[in-house]
């Protein structure tokens, strides 16, 4: 990230997590797309909960955002039609191997910790004023940021064991 | 992406404009920076082994430089066509200035699977307006929308 990006209104912010909601919609497309596509023999019990557990934490982390959104002062996004145009998008990828799909969810993970985190970075350079509580709005992405981080260290250790 | 990315992203479309050398003053301009700014950074490329100054002409990118700028200016184009295309925003190309400092490669990548992209894309950035010249913004192709505006 640029040194000294700010965040400096409530438009702005909005944006920024607008962005982290579609990257949501992303890992949980691809999580769902990946089990829908591969076989039972590729998809053992493991990868099987981690890829529900993945786009169950997607699901929670949109709506603790979308939470967030509602509470600033800018328009809504029509978020319906984006995550139809997630679907349509990853309903026509081949499936992958399984390989994969694990160096996938740690991709996806990889991205949205870094994602969160310079969005915090960016929040808590700026002394500007949001409509939200700048504590509770760092608390809860924070929060986020770190179920992130504990993602990406459950993958890592998933694709160490299986070397 | 970092402000190294977001100098070399301008000194490269100052170079494609200007079919030669960037001007210090034409690159702290698009930067919105001062010159001794400019100036500080260019110090900071020719360090690298980005880019290379020469007195009164301007600034140049080294074959480095460019791969970098190139990769820069798609991670743009991705943001700006997000911005246009998925979450329908109206003043694309100055959000996308806007969030161009905290858009990272990465996380571009990810935007980048959906979104329909230009094959040819960076080569398809029209510096003079700022956008892909593919770039579809409620079926109108931005060039013309911006000449319409002039």
């Amino acid at each position: 990230m640029s040194v000294g990006y700010q965040v400096t209104s409530d438009h702005q912010l909005a944006r920024l997590l607008q962005i982290g909601i579609v990257l949501e919609e992303v890992v949980e497309a691809r999580a769902y797309h990946h089990y829908d596509e591969l076989d039972e023999e590729e998809l053992d019990e493991e990868i099987r909960d981690l890829l529900s557990h993945a786009a169950e934490e997607s699901a929670d982390h949109r709506s603790r955002l979308e939470a967030v959104i509602d509470r600033l002062d800018v328009d809504s996004v029509p978020f319906e039609e984006i995550e139809a145009l997630v679907e349509a998008q990853y309903g026509q990828t081949k499936p992958e191997d399984f390989d994969g799909v694990l160096y996938d969810q740690l991709c996806n993970e990889e991205t949205a910790y870094k994602f969160y985190d310079d969005v915090i970075e960016a929040i808590e350079a700026s002394d500007a004023q949001f409509t939200i509580d700048r504590e509770e709005l760092v608390t809860t992405l924070a929060a986020i940021r770190d179920e992130e981080e504990a993602g990406v260290e459950k993958v890592t250790q998933i694709m160490e064991e299986r070397e | 992406m970092n402000t190294a990315d977001q100098y070399v992203k301008a000194i490269y479309l100052l170079q494609e404009m200007e079919n030669g050398p960037a001007a210090t003053g034409a690159l702290a301009d698009m930067m919105d920076v001062s010159p001794a700014s400019a100036n500080e950074m260019i110090g900071k490329l020719e360090s690298r082994g980005l880019a290379e100054h020469e007195k009164y002409k301007g600034v140049t990118l080294t074959d480095d430089g460019i791969i970098r700028a190139r990769d820069a200016l798609q991670t743009y184009c991705i943001i700006e066509r997000f911005l246009a295309n998925v979450l329908d925003v109206e003043e694309f190309r100055a959000e996308a200035r806007e969030l161009e400092p905290v858009i990272d490669g990465m996380i571009a990548d990810r935007l980048d699977t959906i979104i329909d992209r230009n094959s040819e894309c960076p080569d398809c950035f029209d510096p003079e307006t700022d956008a892909c010249e593919y770039l579809d913004v409620c079926g109108v192709e931005a060039e013309t929308e911006t000449e319409a505006a002039d």
